[in-house]
């Protein structure tokens, strides 16, 4: 019905585009840890611990699950090497080479991989700003995203946009306005439906964002239609220098829709977001609606790279949650308890993360400034813009 | 057209000493790193009043110096915190709010104005654009002064419909029953360096459009304190822009009592009797040197740059009262061209000086871009540009 009534207004949707090439770094490490592909198959089971998750008006998922040892080195390559990158362009803003906004994920790692191992090209993500992580493991190459940060050419937006302007084909961005990105994320999840595409959208804001009143506006047309859309709050305490319980009437994030069922995550264990996803995306895609998820994380950084990040939260906190709740740590601790991998070889990849990240970071510092001829490229569809766009001067305007 | 007012307040409820100001470290922000490159020519602005005696010439705070001629070296961010303290301490019906305002805010405003005032009259909101505004359209309809903070006027369009439909009507949907005068919206404004897409927008044009706003963007620390006590007492809802990259750079002699400058009046900078020059914000220093190249490079010439301050209402009597005298005008402004503010002043002024003039008014703004990362030096309209113009009408 939905179909029918709708399908006057959206006869021009696109279809869902194609998969990604992956970027390097996925897959060239893994499989030499496997002495043979039965090897790299070989099922490991693990067990989540019953404080993963927490739910509001449904059952929990199942804390029983099994991944291919190929599927936890990829895992875990992808979260040491996400880390690298954002350390890169920690020392690329501190060198001045990077300029005005950057905000790093480091901390957060799971939140991504986890997401990404869950789901395929077919499946959607949009978020805020806080987007690097996504766009690599939505197949951005590392080169393309610190070209973008650094302003190059190389960029994933051509240079244009810098650290908040990021996306990729199977990523609707990297949005700056915080809480704006919501309703896309329902809009895209429509398109799903109406193309009876088995996928799901993951529309993400952070705790600070929830308040935008947007974002209820979403949760109202999403359940009003039962689109597939998981409504995806990342926790991580703080927006900006205001903790959750500052900014927030109920912290409860999961429970903020009322009538949308909600379902709490350890969002520092990448196996738990692996399991919230993958049940999130049978529930949205089996036409029960949207969801909403809870992501209890941690970013270990300022809110971007001007804020040290210690005046409104104890340095103390931070250490306390690097030490106990890492997620690379907890990932790691995993590998090495059920034999996937030697410490000497985790050490290797990442050596090997070290390496890729700076390859890519040279390559991207050799890649010019955009050319000035970007500067009126993308602003309306090419062959429908208006004759000419006005310059700063009188006589100084370009004619398409 | 100064008032004075008597601050209810000790005085040193608002004697921010400069020191205390520079020992407060920058804390976390969403800020950049100071800007640095784009901005040449406030360091040393002849604009800028460095020495009280300079600041207390002005005739317009004449009134000043013979009550209370106390000045006090404070940056802009500094001199709108001082206002705000002002504002604070002589109306208790006044509160600040806004994402962060508490701890002082982004650029810093509003720091140590909870501590003084406390957290019921200096208090953080979740990030909700239009719900502050809402929020602030309520508090100002029974009569309070609600002096909102957006954190980036990049920000302010979640609140587009509150402002335009909300604030801009209230008054005359109510048929006068109900008013919004005590809002007062404070928001950054402006290029920074290197903000890219989303900090460093300049919205004036858009609200300018909507009857019922007034729209001010001073240009310095003086400016910025008596404006904003102006506004925030003005009884019409108010969007003050800040242009953000003066918070530091411009530093000014600011005289430490309570006084307004008046809204809806431009201010000559300078005289002069061939070219007349206007802008406001930022982009007057730009002009600035901009005439200064060009008396230096046209020999004989003399241009008369006038400061709009306040964008609506537009005093269009200053402006053709100079173009009256000079026939030449060039507008600048950062936003872009098409449907931009000089496009308003230029059409007022040709059907009020049309047979005076004696070149084609010029404009010159941003492109008709998206505020660009990578490209903002080119996107800027500046000193070289605005001296092109100048030439340019004078050789017409
Ligand atoms: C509409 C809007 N208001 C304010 C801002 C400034 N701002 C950028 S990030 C941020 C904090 C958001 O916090 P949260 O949603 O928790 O995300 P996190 O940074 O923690 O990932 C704010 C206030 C903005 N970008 N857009
Ligand atoms: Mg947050």
């Amino acid at each position: 019905m939905l179909r029918s009534t709708a399908s006057r207004l959206l006869a021009n949707v696109r279809v869902a585009p194609k998969a990604f090439a992956p970027a390097r770094a996925f897959s060239t490490t893994a499989p030499s840890f496997f002495a043979s592909a039965t090897d790299a198959s070989e099922k490991v089971k693990i067990t989540l611990p019953e404080s993963s998750f927490e739910v509001y008006n449904l059952e929990k998922p199942s804390l029983e699950l099994e991944f291919s040892k190929e599927a936890l080195v990829d895992m875990y390559t992808k979260m040491v090497t996400m880390r690298r990158m954002e350390m890169a362009a920690d020392a690329l803003y501190k060198a001045k080479q990077i300029r005005g906004f950057c905000h790093l994920c480091t901390g957060q790692e799971a939140v991504s991989v986890g997401m990404e191992s869950a789901i395929n090209s077919s499946d959607q993500i949009i978020t805020a700003y806080r987007c690097h992580g996504f766009t690599y493991v939505r197949g951005g190459s590392i080169k393309s995203i610190i070209g973008e940060l650094l302003g190059r050419e190389c960029g994933i937006s051509k240079g244009k946009g810098g650290s908040m302007h990021m996306f990729s084909p199977a990523f609707y961005g990297g949005n700056g306005i915080v809480g704006a990105q919501v309703p896309l994320g329902a809009g895209i999840a429509f398109t799903q439906k109406y193309l009876d595409i088995p996928a799901v959208t993951f529309s993400l804001y952070g705790d600070g964002a929830s308040n935008q009143g947007q974002v209820f506006e979403a949760y109202n047309m999403a359940k009003l239609w039962d689109l597939p859309c998981v409504f995806v709050c990342e926790n991580n305490k703080y927006g900006m220098g205001t903790s959750a319980a500052r900014s927030s009437a109920s912290t409860q994030y999961y429970t903020r829709a009322g009538y949308i069922p909600g379902i709490q995550v350890n969002g520092m264990d990448v196996f738990a977001v692996h399991q919230a996803c993958k049940f999130a995306k049978e529930w949205t895609t089996s036409g029960k609606g949207p969801l909403v998820m809870e992501l209890n994380t941690y970013r270990y950084g300022g809110h971007s790279m001007s804020d040290p990040g210690t005046t409104y939260r104890t340095r103390e906190e931070i250490q306390h949650m690097r030490s106990t709740s890492d997620p690379i740590t907890g990932l790691k601790q995993h590998l090495l308890d059920n034999s996937v991998a030697s410490e000497a070889e985790l050490k290797a990849i990442d050596k090997e993360a070290r390496k890729i990240v700076d390859e890519a970071v040279k390559e991207a510092q050799a890649s010019p400034e955009p050319d000035l001829k970007e500067f009126w490229t993308d602003i309306y569809q090419p062959g429908s813009e208006p004759v000419m766009v006005r310059g700063r001067e009188p006589g100084e305007s370009h004619w398409y | 057209m100064l008032r004075i007012l008597k601050s209810k307040a000790p005085n040193s409820c608002f004697r921010l000493t400069s020191a205390a100001f520079q020992s407060q470290r920058r804390l976390y922000a969403d800020q950049p790193p100071p800007a640095e490159g784009f901005l040449p020519g406030v360091a040393d602005s002849k604009l800028l009043k460095r020495t009280p005696e300079e600041a207390l010439r002005n005739p317009e705070l004449a009134a000043l110096s013979a009550a209370n001629g106390e000045t006090e070296k404070m940056n802009f961010f500094q001199a709108i915190n001082n206002a705000l303290s002002t504002a604070l301490a002589t109306d208790e019906t006044s509160v600040v709010f806004g994402e962060d305002v508490s701890f002082g805010g982004v650029f810093r405003a509003t720091s140590g104005l909870a501590e003084r005032f406390g957290r019921d009259r200096v208090f953080n909101t979740p990030i909700t654009e239009q719900g502050i505004v809402g929020f602030g359209i309520g508090m100002a309809a029974v009569g309070h002064t609600a002096i909102a903070e957006i954190q980036f006027a990049d920000y302010i369009f979640p609140a587009f419909d509150q402002i335009v439909n909300e604030a801009a009507k209230y008054r005359y949907r109510s048929g006068g029953i109900f008013n919004v005068g005590g809002l007062t919206i404070r928001t950054p404004c402006s290029a920074v360096g290197h903000g890219g897409h989303y900090h460093s927008q300049t919205p004036e044009a858009f609200f300018a459009h909507c009857p019922g706003v007034k729209i001010v963007m001073p240009r310095s620390p003086i400016q910025a304190k008596g404006l904003l006590l102006a506004s925030i007492r003005d009884r019409n809802p108010v969007i003050f822009l800040e242009p953000k990259i003066l918070y530091r750079a411009a530093v000014e002699e600011v005289p430490v009592s309570d006084y307004e400058l008046p809204l809806g009046k431009a201010e000559v900078l300078k005289r002069g009797n061939n070219v007349t020059v206007v802008g406001y914000g930022t982009q007057i220093y730009k002009l600035e040197n901009a005439i200064q190249l060009a008396e230096k490079h046209i020999p004989g010439l003399s241009c008369e740059l006038i400061d709009l301050r306040t964008i609506v209402p537009l005093d269009i009597d200053t402006i053709c009262e100079s173009v009256n005298k000079t026939g030449r005008l060039v507008i600048g402004h950062e936003a872009p061209k098409t449907g931009g503010f000089a496009a308003e002043i230029t059409t007022a002024v040709m059907e009020r000086s049309f047979l005076r003039l004696e070149a084609p008014i010029q404009r010159v703004c941003g492109w008709d871009t998206p505020f660009p990362l990578a490209f903002e030096k080119f996107y800027m309209p500046d000193m070289i540009r605005c001296y092109d113009a100048i030439k340019k009408v004078t050789e017409y």
